[in-house]
């Protein structure tokens, strides 16, 4: 008894051994994705990993002269995994928020997407009009303060969907929360299975991600409405989340950004898979 | 250990407890009445019957309970159209509906199980005495299969209500916002994992510690022959 | 319902449900065998003499009878790899990030809910052999390793199988659940191709079937275990 016990203490010690990941060189890193939010990253039919992270992680890696490794990870637990070490860097179609930022690292921004209203075809919001095709939610002016009560006018009432612990959810619970029921999915997969069957009136989400997505097959039943929404809570693009500690790795991935923007490789990334040019510029 | 985060959700999570019993009380109701019928129809003579009750008895327990949620919730949705003609989307709409159908679904393959397990250990001795004075199946069931039955398998059903309660977090996975789907939601907005679900973690054991205990006052109640 | 989607090959996911599939039978035997070990150490704990090791048991079996495994899964996914990086730096004075993969973390969640029942059924077990038999074997001299050999160890493997198909049962349903921290098995599949098609009945049901021929092959598999075990045991 006392050997079996000894012995089975040992092999615990042997495994977590060996699972200590070596610490500060960044010569060899893992980078998490979700693989569900096409075109960003998504996992194709035969299970790999693909998208416009996907290429763009390769690139930049490759500019950063490091291996890497991109594993999948659900969405609602990428920040918590992130912080306990289960990898290095999160390039999942996250924005920088001032709210992630009390908790993670982001590198500069390699792509910005306004979010925009979904809604099922023939479903009573078609003709939903306001007078502006965009609103900046940190400076508002009286027009776009006008489309804003036009949009919680049209919604309040209703049922919207959302990706749970996205920027979206946020604004929804900071700007409509009052007069909208918000439910909130795991996966864009299932918000999707669940417009489509009109469970939800409407969804928010990422432009980037719906345009794409309408000109699809599967989005044959969708229509965009209402003008799309930046800055405030949906904050100041996408960029490359690492731990706070890993500033020197965060460095490294401005930088491997900043040269794929001045060589044109991000844009064109960017119009491959979004079919419009979300990249950042300058 | 952050504490202020473990003081701000306990009152959020404690929220949630209603919403958790509310699923777990309707699903144990539903279910019971379920389980019941399906008993009797699994020990029934007519084959056909017997067949049915006992594939439903298998099909439930042989699968996860995850496969039946979504099967029920998102499943639904590919046939919306259909049902919305029978009139039955109103309620396959609503993710509760579908999490209660599905709970009692399940709680009833089980409990079924447990009911047969009670009422095949009524001696046929008993059965025929009560025929032998001349009662009517109704009260040779109501009068000695019944109570001989419960207090045979009221250990086997405590332990199922500890599993519904359990399984009832599953439901916070179609979106529906109980214990685990607020601990969830709690986690997503502070970053801290343990201290949330220490919390929640203690709210489950409470409220098993305390249908235990229920449990276990019941089994006095129906047996008091054996404790003084 | 469009049946090409369940062909092979690129177009359709009948071979991604099989991959599924086999995920599962892993992690499930994985979590299973963990699951022994850990129902046999908490056997020992439970019969012990000591107040201190029957306690530790009791909290154990306590804590995963009353808290729903998907809260330890969340717990360990979210809490796991900072409660290793902390014992890390404590212990081994190391600072690195210990990266425990889904695999891992799923099969050590489920192996340690598989392990308070198993441990409910081999303590069962081991009570139900006849103590006179113990007494006996001691009384010929032999040695309490012997007796484990050649008395309790046989006896007990067979009284314990019945209940031990149960406990396989239930691990293997609750692998389902680690499919929410994202491990490709058979309902994260499921997932993603009722997402990719929208045909989610479709892949559920394929899901459920998949589940149920793993169950009814194994069910088939441990009745026979015990048959054969009880091929020298006497019926009345």
């Amino acid at each position: 008894m006392k050997k079996l016990l000894i012995s089975v203490i040992a092999a615990l010690f042997v495994i977590s051994i060996a699972f200590t990941a070596s610490a500060g060189q960044y010569d060899k890193i893992t980078i998490a994705t979700e693989g569900a939010f096409a075109p960003w990253n998504f996992t194709d039919s035969s299970g790999q990993l693909d998208g416009f992270e996907i290429e763009l992680a390769k690139d930049l890696c490759k500019r950063m002269g490091v291996e890497y490794k991109m594993v999948p990870q659900a969405w609602d637990g990428i920040i918590p995994s992130l912080q306990a070490g289960k990898y290095d860097a999160i390039m999942a179609a996250m924005s920088i928020t001032e709210k992630r930022k009390n908790a993670v690292l982001f590198s500069r921004y390699y792509a910005a997407t306004p979010s925009i209203f979904i809604v099922l075809k023939n479903n009573g919001f078609d003709d939903l009009k306001t007078d502006v095709d965009a609103i900046t939610l940190d400076q508002v002016s009286p027009e776009e303060e006008a489309a804003m009560s036009v949009l919680s006018d049209t919604f309040g009432g209703k049922t919207i969907g959302v990706q749970a612990a996205t920027i979206q959810e946020r604004f929804l619970q900071q700007y409509l929360g009052k007069s909208v029921e918000i439910k909130s999915y795991d996966t864009q997969e299932n918000l999707e299975l669940d417009l489509q069957s009109g469970r939800i009136d409407a969804a928010l989400g990422a432009m980037s991600y719906w345009v794409p997505r309408l000109n699809d097959e599967k989005g044959k039943d969708f229509n965009m409405v209402g003008p799309g929404m930046t800055k405030g809570p949906f904050g100041e693009g996408v960029g490359v989340a690492v731990r706070q500690s890993d500033t020197e790795l965060a460095a490294m991935f401005s930088k491997a950004i900043n040269e794929a923007i001045a060589d044109g490789t991000l844009s064109k990334l960017a119009i491959k898979w979004f079919t419009f040019d979300a990249s950042a510029k300058e | 250990m952050k504490f202020d985060v473990m003081k701000e959700s306990f009152p959020q999570l404690i929220g949630g407890v209603p919403e958790t019993l509310l699923l777990v009380i309707f699903s144990l109701c539903i279910g019971f009445i379920l389980a019941v019928i399906f008993a009797q129809l699994r020990l029934s003579k007519n084959r056909f019957w017997s067949w049915f009750a006992g594939s439903y008895i298998y099909i439930f327990r042989s699968t996860p309970l995850l496969v039946q949620i979504y099967l029920i919730y998102y499943g639904s949705g590919q046939f919306r159209i259909f049902l919305q003609e029978l009139g039955l989307w109103t309620f396959f709409r609503e993710a509760w509906f579908c999490a209660i159908m599905a709970l009692s679904l399940n709680t009833g393959a089980y409990t079924a199980e447990i009911i047969r397990g009670g009422i095949q250990s009524v001696s046929w001795g008993e059965i025929e005495a009560g025929k032998a004075i001349g009662m009517k199946p109704l009260t040779l069931f109501r009068r000695i299969i019944f109570p001989v039955a419960i207090r045979q398998a009221l250990p086997g059903y405590g332990n199922e209500i500890i599993l519904i309660v359990k399984s009832s977090s599953l439901a916070s996975t179609i979106t529906i916002l109980e214990i685990t789907g607020i601990a969830k939601k709690i986690i997503a907005a502070t970053y801290a994992p343990i201290e949330v679900f220490i919390i929640a973690g203690s709210l489950y054991l409470v409220m098993n510690f305390i249908v235990t205990r229920i449990i276990e006052f019941t089994e006095h109640k129906l047996n008091p022959q054996f404790y003084r | 319902m469009n049946f090409g989607l369940l062909g092979f090959g690129i177009e359709g996911w009948g071979d991604e449900m099989l991959r599924g599939a086999v995920m599962t039978l892993l992690v499930s035997m994985a979590a299973y065998g963990l699951g022994i070990l850990l129902g046999i150490l908490g056997t020992f704990l439970k019969l012990s003499r000591f107040f201190i090791c029957r306690l530790l048991a009791d909290i154990y079996t306590t804590i995963v009878r009353g808290i729903p495994e998907l809260l330890i899964i969340y717990l360990v996914f979210f809490g796991g790899g900072i409660m290793l990086a902390r014992i890390n730096a404590l212990v081994f004075g190391g600072s690195g990030f210990i990266n425990l993969p889904v695999f891992v973390t799923g099969m050590t969640c489920i192996g340690f809910s598989s392990g308070a029942y198993s441990a409910e059924v081999i303590r069962g077990a081991v009570l139900a052999v006849p103590k006179g038999q113990i007494e006996a074997a001691k009384a010929i001299g032999m040695t309490p390793f012997t007796i484990f050999k050649r008395v309790l160890g046989p006896q007990t493997a067979r009284l314990a199988l019945p209940g031990m198909g149960n406990v396989w049962q239930l691990t293997l349903k609750h692998t389902s659940l680690i499919s929410v921290i994202g491990l490709v098995e058979i309902m994260r599949q499921s997932a993603v191709a009722s997402g990719s098609t929208r045909e989610p009945f479709t892949f559920y049901a394929i899901g459920g079937l998949l589940y149920l021929g793993i169950t009814s092959i194994s069910n088939r598999g441990f009745s026979r275990a015990e048959k054969w075990a009880a091929k020298g045991v006497r019926s009345e």
